[in-house]
């Protein structure tokens, strides 16, 4: 099938090429707009039969052009996967979970690399997303903005002067724009500064929260930093004002890394190496532990304490090591202590092959 | 405290029943809290739209001005494209089709401001298609005040010139409309 590599490969290829701005510490960035065309009502109250006309009008009005270096899309009509692949998909982050989960009629547009999703009657009739390698706000602004005219040449978007894009849900009317930035902030965890730096970014009117796991608990160390406010600022200062902050956070972890390796070098490595022998070894580990470990190891790459590993075995092993993909991997549902075995197995196999 | 479902991991979520009228106090890890989500009310479940239509019912008429638009904007209000009601808006916290916005018109303000750090006003991306609709507009508003102040003025011959700029803007803007 055609959409097999999308759910077979943990690591995208646009994570693999082009350059990675503060890759250290920030992992991806993300850019997404939500769209909804004039007349046609939302998805969350449209008809079946509205919802699957809208689908194949969208599907139709982009099928037939590319957009620049973008290439042509794949159409994956949610109907037509497996609840594992779809899951796959939202492991990813290539579609939503509520795209896979509680949709009528929804599909999705992916590029050849996978840095482009547009999801159709998602909650809104469009959302247009850009994923970027490292920290990379103004470029995933210029080609979500390209597209995003692309787009509007081929469907009337409903648009109002004074509120500006209309969406199904009030918190994101006016641009529709959500910028995210994914970063990994060992150190601040480590030195319990991030309990200090959160209250003050929230003050900002952005929002961060934990990746993976839930409630309190950041599994992995791995961030997201958004903005939260859509109305009532252009896409260029809100994407301006996230990056301020980005930054400072950025300068706060470095800092803390260096303080770190000046105070406590041998603790740091004795957490770095004890980690890797964890994950190079165990025959079980389960997913809170596994996101742990990988978070220790790269801080080790980071540090230069290891070397000849790729700085992308957290994001790949995050990914990988979900359960969705453990059950890709395996063709069948698994059970909690499969996963775990398979999850080590999977581990020491990826470690393996970095080090040979 | 302990988590009394699993007796291993600190209770942090502690959640007070009161049911015909009998308090029972239940302390829970966030772990189990999630597990057990569904006996628990408002918890497993408690989403953006839950918070939404909170805020929409705590907009209660306060001041003159809120009595008066209450009156002419009445609960029953119903969004004559797709059927949703101002009682479903607030309910499920989601609007119904793009006309809802103006359906609900100016009620919508205190729900924006709450969510947008006090701002009603796009100041974003225009798409091209509606922006030189916008464009002309403005420009008939200009082209407006001046002719008022030119009928002040009394310089009647400068503002026939404007008055026919103006129809002119306006079968523009007409084309441009018929067009999309």
């Amino acid at each position: 099938m055609s959409f097999d590599r999308f759910i077979t490969e943990a690591i995208s290829p646009w994570m693999k090429t082009g350059p990675s701005p503060n890759g250290d510490i920030v992992l991806s960035t993300r850019i997404r707009l939500a769209r909804n065309l004039d007349r046609f009502p939302f998805p969350t109250s449209a008809s079946q039969e509205s919802a699957q006309t809208l689908l194949q009008y969208v599907r139709k009005a982009l099928s037939e052009d590319e957009y620049q270096s973008v290439g042509a899309l794949e159409f994956l009509n949610m109907s037509d996967l497996s609840a594992n692949e779809k899951r796959v998909l939202v492991e990813k982050h290539l579609i939503s979970p509520y795209l896979a989960e509680k949709s009528q009629n929804g599909a999705v547009l992916l590029s050849n690399d996978e840095s482009v999703s547009i999801m159709i009657n998602e909650e809104d009739h469009i959302r247009l997303q850009c994923l970027f390698h490292g920290f990379q706000l103004n470029e995933g602004l210029v080609l979500t903005n390209g597209l995003d005219d692309w787009l509007e040449e081929k469907v009337a978007y409903a648009f109002d002067e004074k509120r500006g894009y209309l969406t199904s849900c009030p918190t994101n009317v006016g641009t529709g724009m959500r910028a995210s930035v994914m970063m990994h902030l060992p150190a601040l965890v480590m030195t319990k500064q991030l309990n200090r730096i959160l209250p003050a970014i929230n003050q900002l009117g952005l929002a961060v929260r934990g990746i993976y796991g839930e409630g309190s608990e950041a599994l992995g160390n791995l961030f997201q930093i958004s903005n939260q406010m859509t109305l009532g600022k252009s896409e260029e200062d809100i994407t301006e004002d996230l990056r301020g902050v980005v930054m400072q956070v950025i300068q706060q972890e470095r800092s803390a890394r260096s303080s770190l390796m000046r105070s406590s070098k041998m603790q740091i490595e004795d957490k770095v190496f004890r980690s890797y022998g964890v994950l190079a070894n165990s025959r079980i580990i389960d997913s809170k532990e596994a996101a742990k470990r990988l978070s220790d190891v790269r801080l080790g790459i980071d540090l230069d304490l290891i070397q000849g590993v790729s700085g992308n075995i957290l994001n790949e092993l995050m990914i990988l090591t979900q359960p969705g993909f453990l059950q890709q991997y395996a063709g069948k549902d698994l059970t909690m202590n499969e996963r775990d075995i398979r999850r080590a197995a999977l581990i020491r196999e990826r470690l393996q092959l970095e080090t040979e | 405290m302990l988590c009394e479902e699993c007796q291993k991991r600190p209770a942090s979520i502690h959640l007070t029943k009161i049911v015909n009228g009998q308090k029972t106090q239940i302390n829970l890890c966030e772990e189990c809290a999630r597990e057990k989500g569904e006996t628990i009310p408002n918890w497993s479940n408690y989403s953006i739209q839950d918070l939404l239509s909170g805020l929409l019912h705590f907009e209660q008429p306060t001041g003159h001005e809120s009595v008066r638009s209450s009156q002419t904007m009445p609960r029953q209000l119903v969004c004559n494209n797709c059927g949703l009601s101002y009682d479903r808006l607030i309910n499920i916290g989601r609007f119904g089709c793009s006309h809802c916005y103006e359906t609900f018109g100016s009620k919508l303000d205190p729900i924006f401001k709450r969510v947008h750090g006090g701002n009603t006003k796009h100041a974003g991306k225009i798409p091209k298609q509606a922006g030189s609709k916008f464009h002309i507009k403005k420009q008939i508003e200009k082209a407006r005040e001046h002719l008022e102040d030119l009928i002040e003025r009394e310089e009647f011959e400068e503002a026939a010139k404007v008055r026919d700029h103006i129809r002119d803007l306006q079968s523009r803007a007409r084309e441009g409309e018929g067009r999309s």
